[in-house]
């Protein structure tokens, strides 16, 4: 244990010797000579700050590996984008057989009421006249005016006043055929009427009708009408509902069967599923037909290596633009924060006193805002504006960077305290450089390495923030991606556990980009740290 | 010390003046959405009054009428006597709210602190004491995985495999179905049950930062010369390192530990929300998204004090702690 200590420990200076002539015991004349010769060859080997930094940044594995993680996410954000034959937000279709509703079905259990021509039955009427039916009562009176109810046949009443007809009501309904004339109000109830009674013909304004099993009510060979119990509604615009499909429907619906087919006009036969919905007693006839949709998280294929999102668009390429986006807003706001940082810790540290106390109480405020929730404020209310998505991403970086340099000028006084009073500084007074090249030549380059490390660490620590708000739908929105707002999909529990595709790349993204930063400035740490033997 | 102590306190209290007047001015600056939708709601009743008379109403009533300065002087007059109005989103008094859901936060935020403590310390030990072997490098690429994993993406995975897949735990929530029927024990076993995956959340992500500063702080001591002087004595290393090493690490540790004690009662919000735990974090985001003014002010106030007592705190134990640092 030991041991391999003191080996960590000597390591450098052997290396350091290997440079120098070796002490050698040697007592050759020619080598005695060699060793005080001024060739290159024997000259020490001086290596820069910046070269030794270099080195031990490079010895140090897990930094190395940081590193080229960090490249891969770069070239793969940024040239990615360039490679990719998609655009950000391209959509993509496909054909699909879905399931649409083409028509519902109604069994008609209530009373349909009709007005007889220049007559008025409102509602008002029509629910006294409900009343009156169940109490089984024959007439109601409503503003002293009296009504009749007359029952003409099974669920068939005709409303009059003072011998006027004015409406009627009933259960089955009287429809016209696909190509006839409206059905007059008075063949409506001459026909009602015979069909509730189970009569097969009737005769109206001398004309005979006739009335077949089917609810057909003919005049000679024409169908002036028909009447049924079943309400059938197309659901699609545009979509006529022919005699003989609801005639196929009913036969269907009758014998509870489960599906029906029907050959249409076209002499395509269709098939039809029929589903009873027992909530509302009703029926839906669905059809499968070929739509054009979004093709929706479509699974992983050649042309589309990660499948695609929910709108459709190719995941692959939304993960290389939403890691250029987080990648840009977390350098943007983490130089936001230095530049802060650095002007108002360099101004602090240097004139001290007043100021110094002044700033740094600023500082102390700014720290003990919680940052979190007012983000998340801000973000609600740019959500209750309806912030254009770009602008809003501009006021996210400058948000967060304005909310983070405290932290900075923080380290940065720390470090100008101590590196202030040193003989550097007083030389520089003694030259008469002015105050601000004093500060920002000679006293911050100083402090840089550790500003440095922080930045590497806080960049890796802004992009969690980000994607972090972007999952709570608070940071950048659609139509940009960002890893964030890619990761939001798992909201819904059913994308989280069939569609794998969807987030858990761009989570990992996230984990490697965040973690190459810190590997990398917990290496420039240690590389930087004179301290460091190694 | 007791002069150092009242002077840092005083001067907390300036600070956390003039941080609420910033949040306070911050939170009126913007549009009151909530204000506004609420009025635009009532104005659409049948015959009801116009927009703007409901808006005057609303902000009469909710004190928004006044000027920014005088209204944070009315909010801060009633914050000292502990009266911190009525959240708009919960419709009861911010504290009242604030009591029911603050313990839930801190039982959790404690047990996963205590669960930090044993991980990360004898881990950072370790890895410190085995400096640049395999064991540190594990360790210390651990700890920077903890960090970097994004807490919303690790409780997805977490929730796939042990909710989804295993079928252990249920997704979200503090409750199960039929919590109402189950006696004392069932309960505490239902609601222990719930919280377990908030918990290693909690602990993975935030157990990383303890380690590496164990790590860091038991390095120097390592390197320092009173070690190198009980090597020197032949004593065990068991001994130069547990006895001597570690003793003096437990400066910064306590130091820090106490630090944070505060922020245990600041609950954990994205954990809280992406479990639907309702603690105050949960609560508070379900409030700030919202903009319940009254509430977010609240929990705003209340994290600044935990930050504020946190700095104290850690600075007094500094003190206590290590008699070379004593503040005159």
């Amino acid at each position: 244990m030991r041991e391999e200590k003191n080996e960590l420990k000597n390591r450098p200076s052997q290396e350091e010797n290997q440079g120098k002539n070796a002490v050698n015991t040697s007592d050759d004349a020619v080598q005695e000579n060699n060793q005080f010769s001024l060739n290159d060859d024997r000259r020490v080997k001086v290596l820069s700050p910046g070269t030794l930094v270099v080195k031990r940044f490079l010895r140090n594995r897990l930094a190395v590996v940081g590193l080229v993680m960090l490249l891969c996410m770069f070239v793969f954000s940024f040239l990615g984008g360039l490679l990719s034959p998609y655009g950000e937000d391209e959509q993509f279709y496909t054909y699909t057989n879905m399931e649409k509703e083409y028509v519902g079905v109604v069994q008609n259990k209530d009373f349909r009421y009709v007005a007889a021509d220049g007559q008025e039955f409102g509602s008002v009427l029509q629910a006294q006249f409900l009343l009156a039916v169940n109490k089984q009562e024959d007439s109601f009176t409503y503003k002293d005016v009296t009504y009749d109810l007359t029952k003409e046949g099974e669920d068939f009443y005709t409303i009059s006043t003072g011998g006027v007809q004015i409406g009627m009501a009933s259960k089955d309904i009287v429809n016209a055929p696909d190509d006839g004339d409206a059905v007059s109000y008075d063949l409506r109830v001459a026909a009602l009427k015979a069909y509730t009674n189970g009569e097969t013909s009737f005769t109206l304004n001398g004309t005979d009708y006739t009335l077949d099993d089917e609810g057909n009510v003919m005049q000679g060979d024409t169908v002036m009408a028909y009447i049924s119990r079943f309400v059938v509604q197309s659901k699609e615009n545009g979509v006529a509902i022919t005699r003989n499909f609801k005639e196929e429907l009913e036969k269907a619906l009758e014998t509870d069967d489960e599906e029906f087919k029907y050959t249409g006009e076209d002499g395509e036969e269709h098939v039809y599923r029929i589903e009873y919905k027992a909530d509302t007693d009703s029926w839906s006839v669905l059809q499968e037909t070929e739509t054009y949709v979004y093709d929706s998280y479509a699974e992983p294929s050649s042309s589309h290596w990660l499948g695609l999102d929910k709108n459709g668009m190719d995941m692959m390429t939304r993960l290389m633009y939403g890691g250029r986006v987080s990648l840009i807003i977390g350098f943007i706001v983490v130089f936001i924060a230095a530049f802060l940082g650095i002007v108002f810790g360099g101004i602090s540290g240097y004139f001290g006193g007043w100021v110094d106390n002044l700033i740094m109480r600023i500082v102390d405020v700014f720290y003990c805002i919680p940052s979190m929730p007012l983000i998340i404020i801000i973000g609600a209310s740019m959500d209750a504006m309806q912030v254009d998505p770009q602008i809003r991403m501009l006021y996210l970086m400058l948000i967060l960077g304005f909310l983070s340099w405290p932290s900075v000028a923080r380290l940065v006084r720390g470090q100008i305290l101590s590196l202030r009073e040193q003989e550097f500084m007083t030389a520089t007074e003694a030259c008469g450089i002015r105050v601000s090249r004093r500060i920002f030549r000679h006293l911050i380059p100083n402090v840089i390495p550790q500003l440095i490390v922080t930045c590497t660490m806080s960049l890796g620590s802004t992009i969690l923030t980000e994607a972090t708000l972007s999952f709570l739908g608070l940071g950048v929105k659609f139509p940009f991606a960002s890893w964030g707002n890619i990761i939001n999909d798992v909201n819904n529990s059913f994308v989280m556990t069939n569609y794998w595709f969807v987030w858990i790349p761009a989570g990992i993204c996230l984990l490697i980009t965040v973690l190459g930063f810190n590997f990398v400035g917990d290496g420039l740490r240690d590389a930087f740290d004179p301290k460091m033997k190694r | 010390m007791r002069k150092f102590i009242i002077k840092r306190i005083l001067l907390s209290i300036v600070i956390l003046f003039f941080v609420a007047f910033v949040i306070y001015v911050l939170m009126r600056s913007l549009p009151a959405s909530f204000v506004e939708s609420m009025a635009m709601q009532l104005s659409q009743g049948a015959g009801a009054k116009s927009f703007d008379e409901w808006m005057a109403q609303l902000n009469a009533s909710y004190g928004l009428d006044q000027g920014i300065v005088p209204g944070f002087f009315t909010w801060l007059g009633g914050a000292l006597q502990g009266n911190f109005g009525d959240s708009w989103k919960y419709a009861v008094p911010v504290t009242q709210k604030f009591q029911e859901v603050i313990w839930v936060s801190f039982i959790m935020g404690g047990i996963a602190f205590i669960l930090e403590l044993i991980i990360a310390i004898p881990l950072g030990v370790i890895a410190a004491t085995k400096q640049y072997s395999r064991t540190d490098y594990v360790i210390t690429a651990g700890a920077l995985v903890g960090i970097s994993l994004p807490t919303f993406f690790f409780a997805t995975l977490l929730k796939l495999f042990f909710s989804v897949q295993l079928g252990w735990f249920d997704l979200a929530g503090l409750v199960g179905r039929d919590f109402k029927n189950l006696d004392a024990w069932g309960q505490f076993w239902d609601m222990a049950n719930h919280l377990v995956l908030p918990i290693v959340t909690l602990v993975i992500v935030s157990v990383g930062s303890l380690m590496r500063y164990t790590r860091t702080n038991m390095l120097e001591v390592l390197n320092s010369d009173y070690i190198r002087t009980a090597r020197a004595k032949g004593l065990s290393e068991r001994k130069v390192i547990y006895h001597h090493a570690f003793r003096n690490t437990l400066i910064p540790l306590v130091t820090i530990v106490g630090g944070s004690l505060p922020g245990l009662f600041s609950g954990a919000l994205i954990t809280e929300t992406l479990f639907s735990i309702p603690g105050i974090g949960y609560v508070s985001y379900e409030a700030m998204r919202i903009g319940d003014i009254p509430f977010s002010m609240f929990y705003m106030t209340f994290l600044a004090i935990l930050t504020l007592a946190g700095n104290l705190i850690s600075d007094i134990l500094y003190a206590v702690v290590d008699p070379r640092v004593r503040i005159a």
